[in-house]
């Protein structure tokens, strides 16, 4: 294959910023809609770290794992969405630091 | 009928037992029949085996089951028969059916009838199981038996809970020296080998030499069971306390027979005793002290039955005097006349109670000698025989005790002079005792009238004691094969003469004090010091306030200490540190979202970094 | 088979009681007393099948036909577990004991108005049925299932029945035999182990494990493992503390059974497994296991005089009696051990009926606190005759079984330790003042005549009188119970040392 190969490392560190960014933001945001995204993006970064380490291997199951990681995040978007919902009827807000009724 | 003797305790068993069941559902007339009858036909079957025993007196062991039978331990359900055995059974099924048909009149109106039967019954079927026992701890079945059933009678009238203090008194008092009893069985069959009285002695013979530590141990071990039974110092507090119970009660348990228990079980384990002199010195100095401070207490009390109470443990005191310097038969004999003498005071102290309204100071009787006459004259004779005046039955026993103490030379040479004088001077304070009662409430003027007279079933028992209290002294007792001979005595006439003198001495005294008041001893006794000392001796040397304060108060004091369950602090303080740290870990759950992704992410972090330093 | 079928014939049968909740309040306990009845029953003619002189036999481990009855069966193969029962003199006594008061326990809540009586009744059979199995279990896994399966209807029966301080009083009994029980299991799998090592095999059985050499440190520590588990289960000082709890709120069938059976398991457990499969270990452990006793002994009694709570009082007179049975199993020697059995057996009949009564008293009264009775004789004859005659008993009355048994221990251990038999004897003088000061509150006194209480009646009358011939029996005819014990004492005797080895030259 031509081209230029970018190289894993590269791939990697791009995967690692983008799970700090989405990190950063489930631990500063207190918006339950943002706290769901930076859930997005902790997963895609997980998903573009196994395509890359899949393509360094020349194996298929990292894109496997990204079809799979596509299908929880789908499932985890949905069910997240109808928790943000009953949140907001709950609470009156969407701020996640009101909803703690498990405190000890 | 010598195979018969299981029938004598059986009888009153048997009695007591169907009075128990009924509860109180049979009528009056059958209790009394079944109470007093089933005493009255042990006493018969005694006498049948008496009478043949006298013909050809040979001990002999009747064995009934096999009680235990344990590697080596295996006392047996058996009763010995020797002359002994028959002394004690005639006095306790004799004076016992006097008592028991005394007390079919006494209690006629009490609602509790047939427990009253029930438990003198059951009364009297362990005291003979106590002397019949072939064994020591068949002789403890009773032991306890005689203890329980004194106990019940004692808080008879348990409404008031005077009584039922004093009952447990007297069996927690009791049951100190009984434990002390208990480890002398123990050591007696740990080091004998058995518990069977005949062999057991004949063991102690060959396995000790006399004076050896362990005998003297189990002596004074035994001892301590019979101080406590018998009220001897210094287990005697709860015997005035027992006279709470009815009349009668008294007059047989604290009177007559349980009392003497311990001087049975001294004269029955005599060979064991001669075994160590120097307890059975401690045996006499007991009694003499004892004697010596019942006496001067009894001389200072008001209530009719303390009285006699104070004056039976000092009378038991002579009795232990008599075992002390090894007169075994006299000291029986004592036993004998005393629970002749002794039921008919209290027998006749009763009449009086039951006759005015339940009354017991002295003081407010008096002038009673026209208005009882049948009374009078049993206590009159009840009195002379207490006081040894010559020809009562008294006398004669009372005379071979300190004629007995008066040659005792070993094992300290020249004790026995002392010895007789000191309980000399307590016939002295007996005499003066029992005829300032005699004077103080037959005498004088009246005071409280009289509501009714004796019937004939408490009068009939009173003289049929009053002849024996005349003539027991004349009884020969046979037991000369039961007890080592002792010589005759070889004292000069003087010493003799001392003996009977004294007592007529102590008559005068009280005749002078108390019927002619002509003495003037009031500047001594009304004196701060002479008030002072009688009101010591009325609280009986103050013994009680002792034990309080050593014994009672301090059990008590441990108890409420804790009774907070200290070792449950220990579990207490491992809750509270679990709760401690369920405490702080529940901080960390603030239920906050946030704060659990980043102490995720942190943990992780850390978990990471330290695996990555261990490999 | 007849060993399971005692346990299962409970265990079904609870949950037939149970069942039969749905046609009236009535239905479970007649049903329960009938079960337990039959019980007894099947196993009384079960017995009348084996030779007489078996009796007297012997019983060696490695031969089950000596023993009077035995059954096993594979379970867990790959580990050598093994559903092995079996029955020398010992457990058929206790077992005797269990069913008979089973009996009394039942018919002692029988006016008892408790909620959900069907499942009451459940607990009380599957009670019942762990303890047999206790007493039955020959592998030590299995012993430890019943351990536990005894455990817990109990604790439901404290948790749910129970008085004001139930939920404490349950918790505490649970965590205290539940965490000596998990040191116990912890010591029956390390003897395996250490078993395994040595031979090569997997067994749990008591047989094979008997003769285990052990190095004498892991002798001791899995020694302590065993001993605490039964002594908690006792209980000696100072682990007593759960038991005045647990018994004054338990309701009466519950405390019944507690006291009746359920500490005799821990005497039973320490005569069975921790002398014989650590003879060495316990010997060294005997004086401190003998001070624990007397302890317990004088703790109990001063406690027991300090309480005024009826069943508070009882139940630390437990703790005083069931120290005479750990000086009889420590003092080893044939007179003790005979006498803590003795023990085991007459306490259970005492204080059972004490417990009764204490219910009987609640139940009318409607308190405990004996500061508030007072007089009760004149209202209750017969209740009050039945309680004088057992708080004589308690306080070892010649003539009745608790005495045989005192006097036996404090015999035997005469001639081990005079000195610790002198302080047990204490015990008799403080038993007596605390059997006595209960009568006074209860019983004497001045009745407060404005209460209308009912005596026992024929059922309750019936259940005691059972009680008492079998403790005058115990007292004056004790030789069958001997006779029936003394095959397995000898069995005993060969696993420990003989008794010279631990006899101090007087």
């Amino acid at each position: 294959m031509e081209g230029v190969v970018i190289p894993l490392n590269h791939v990697l560190i791009v995967a690692a910023l983008l799970f700090i960014t989405g990190l950063a933001g489930l631990m500063f945001r207190r918006n339950v809609i943002f706290i769901l995204m930076a859930l997005e993006v902790m997963l895609n970064s997980a998903g573009l770290a196994f395509v890359a380490a899949g393509t360094a291997w020349a194996e298929a199951d990292g894109q496997v794992i990204f079809m799979l990681i596509l299908a929880v995040a789908a499932a985890e978007v949905s069910v997240g969405l109808g928790l943000v919902l009953q949140i907001q009827r709950r609470f009156k807000t969407l701020d996640m630091d009101a909803a703690r009724r498990l405190q000890g | 009928m010598l195979q018969a003797i299981w029938l004598i305790p059986l009888f009153p068993f048997v009695s007591s037992v169907l009075l128990m069941v009924t509860a109180g559902r049979m009528p009056r007339t059958m209790v009394a029949l079944l109470g007093a009858g089933s005493v009255g036909l042990s006493a018969l079957v005694v006498l049948g085996a008496g009478l043949e025993f006298m013909r050809a007196p040979e001990p002999f062991t009747l064995t009934l089951w096999h009680w235990m039978q344990v590697d080596g331990f295996n006392p047996e359900f058996a009763f010995y028969f020797d002359q002994l055995t028959l002394v004690m059974m005639s006095v306790i099924t004799g004076v016992g059916f006097l008592i028991h048909l005394y007390s079919t009149e006494f209690m006629q109106d009490d609602r509790d009838y047939s427990r009253y039967f029930a438990y003198m019954n059951m009364f009297v079927a362990a005291m003979l199981i106590l002397v019949m026992a072939d064994n020591l701890l068949l002789l403890f079945l009773g032991w306890e038996g005689v203890g329980v059933c004194s106990y019940l009678l004692v808080g008879f009238w348990y409404e008031d809970p005077a009584n039922g203090a004093a009952s447990r008194k007297a069996f927690v008092v009791t049951r100190v020296g009984d434990a002390a009893m208990a480890l002398g069985l123990f050591l007696l069959f740990t080091e004998l080998g058995t518990l069977t009285i005949q062999p057991m002695l004949e063991a102690a013979n060959q396995t000790w030499a006399s004076g050896d530590t362990l005998a003297a141990l189990a002596a004074l071990l035994l001892l301590g069971g019979a101080v406590g039974k018998s009220a001897q110092l210094p287990l005697h507090t709860w015997l005035p306390d027992a006279m709470a119970g009815p009349t009668p009660v008294s007059a047989l348990i604290h009177a007559a027979t349980m009392v003497t228990a311990g001087v049975y079980l001294i004269a029955r384990t005599h060979g064991l005793f001669l075994l160590a002199p120097d307890v059975l010195l401690l045996v006499a100095l007991v009694g003499l002290i004892t004697l010596l401070l019942a006496a001067f207490t009894a001389l200072n009390q008001h209530d009719i039955k303390r009285i006699l109470a104070y004056s039976t443990i000092s009378q038991i005191g002579y009795m232990f005097l008599a075992l002390g310097v090894g007169a075994w038969s006299a000291g029986i004999f004592h036993l004998m006349t005393h629970a002749f003498f002794k039921a008919l005071l209290f027998l006749a102290a009763g009449a009086i109670i039951h006759c005015l309204h339940h009354e017991h100071d002295i003081f407010k009787m008096g002038g009673l000698r026209k208005k009882l006459p049948v009374v009078f004259w049993s206590f009159m004779i009840g009195a002379a025989a207490l006081a040894a005046l010559p020809f009562t039955a008294g006398f004669f026993s009372k005379d071979q005790i300190l004629l007995s103490a008066f040659e005792l030379h070993a094992p300290i040479a020249g004790i026995g002079p002392w010895l007789w004088a000191g309980g000399l001077l307590g016939a002295l304070l007996t005499a003066i005792y029992s005829f300032r009662l005699v004077f103080i409430v037959f005498f004088g003027a009246a005071q409280t009238e009289p509501d009714k007279q004796p019937g004939w079933r408490m009068a009939g028992p009173l003289s049929l004691l009053c002849v024996l209290s005349i003539i027991g002294g004349w009884f020969v007792l046979p037991l000369s094969s039961v007890f080592p001979a002792a010589d005759g005595h070889h004292v000069s006439g003087l010493v003799e003469g001392i003996s009977i003198g004294v007592p007529l001495l102590g008559v005068a005294f009280a005749w002078l004090i108390y019927y002619r008041r002509s003495l003037p001893v009031t500047g001594i006794t009304e004196s701060d010091s002479g008030v002072a000392l009688r009101g010591y001796w009325y609280r009986g040397w103050d013994f009680d306030r002792l034990y309080d304060s050593l014994l009672v108060n301090p059990f008590v004091a441990v108890s409420s200490a804790l009774k907070s369950e200290w070792v449950d602090a220990i579990y207490h303080s491992v809750v509270r540190f679990c709760q401690a740290l369920h405490r702080g870990l529940s901080q960390s759950q603030t239920g906050k979202m946030r704060w659990y992704a980043t102490s995720m992410v942190f943990g992780l972090i850390a978990l990471i970094t330290l695996l990555g330093w261990v490999y | 088979m007849l060993l399971v079928n005692l346990i299962l014939i409970l265990l079904l049968g609870g949950a037939l009681v149970w069942w039969a909740e749905r046609f009236g309040d009535h239905w479970p306990r007649q049903l329960a007393l009938a079960i337990v009845i039959g019980d007894l029953l099947y196993l009384l003619r079960g017995l009348t099948f084996i030779a007489p002189e078996k009796f007297a036999l012997v019983p060696e481990a490695i031969n089950p036909d000596s023993w009077l009855l035995a059954w096993s069966a594979e379970w867990i193969p790959r580990f050598g577990i093994e559903f092995s029962f079996a029955m020398d003199g010992l457990s058929l006594i206790l077992v005797l004991l269990t069913l008979v008061l089973g009996a009394i326990a039942i018919v002692s809540s029988w006016d008892e108005d408790n909620p959900r009586q069907g499942f009451f009744q459940a607990n009380i059979l599957w009670t019942l049925a762990g303890v047999i199995g206790v007493f039955l279990a020959m592998d030590l896994f299995l012993f430890f299932l019943f351990w536990e399966v005894m455990l817990v209807p109990m604790y439901l029966l404290i948790a749910i029945w129970g008085h004001e301080g139930k939920s404490y009083a349950s918790m505490k009994f649970f965590i205290f035999t539940q965490f000596s029980g998990l040191l116990m299991l912890v010591a029956i799998v390390l003897l395996a182990i250490v078993h395994h090592g040595t031979t090569g095999e997997y067994s749990f059985s008591y047989f094979d494990l008997l003769d285990t050499p052990l190095e004498q440190n892991t002798a001791h520590w899995l020694m302590l493992g065993f001993f605490i588990a039964f002594v908690v289960k006792l209980p000696g000082f100072p682990v007593h503390t759960w038991l005045p709890d647990a018994h004054t709120q338990a309701p009466t069938a519950g405390s019944v059974i507690l006291a009746g059976i359920l500490l005799k398991t821990g005497a039973y457990g320490l005569l069975r497994f921790t002398l014989p499969l650590f003879p060495g270990a316990s010997l060294d452990f005997a004086p401190i296991a003998m001070l624990l006793g007397v302890a317990g002994v004088i703790y109990g009694a001063i406690l027991a005089f300090a309480q005024s709570d009826f069943k508070r009082l009882v139940a630390y007179s437990s703790v005083s009696h069931m120290g005479f049975v750990l000086l009889g199993i420590y003092a080893w020697n044939t007179l003790a051990l005979q006498g803590a059995v003795m023990q085991m057996v007459a306490h259970g009949f005492s204080t059972a009926a004490l417990f009764m009564i204490a219910g009987a008293l609640q139940q009318r009264l409607h308190t405990r606190d004996m500061d508030q009775m007072g007089g009760l004789w004149r209202q209750m004859p017969r209740m009050g005759a039945v309680a004088l005659f057992f708080a004589l008993a308690s306080l070892g009355m010649p003539g009745l079984g608790n005495f045989t048994a005192e006097f036996l221990v404090l015999v035997g251990l005469f001639a081990v330790d005079p000195w610790m038999t002198a302080a047990a004897a204490l015990g008799l003088i403080t038993a007596a003042i605390y059997s006595l000061i209960m009568m006074q509150k209860a019983f004497y006194g001045a009745p407060d005549e404005g209460r209308n209480l009912q005596d026992f009646g024929k059922l309750e009358m019936t259940a005691m009188a059972v009680m008492i011939i079998a403790l005058i029996h115990l007292g004056l005819f004790p030789q069958p119970v001997f006779d029936l014990v003394q095959p397995v004492l000898d069995s005993m005797a060969v696993e420990v040392a003989p008794i010279s080895q631990l006899q101090v030259a007087p």
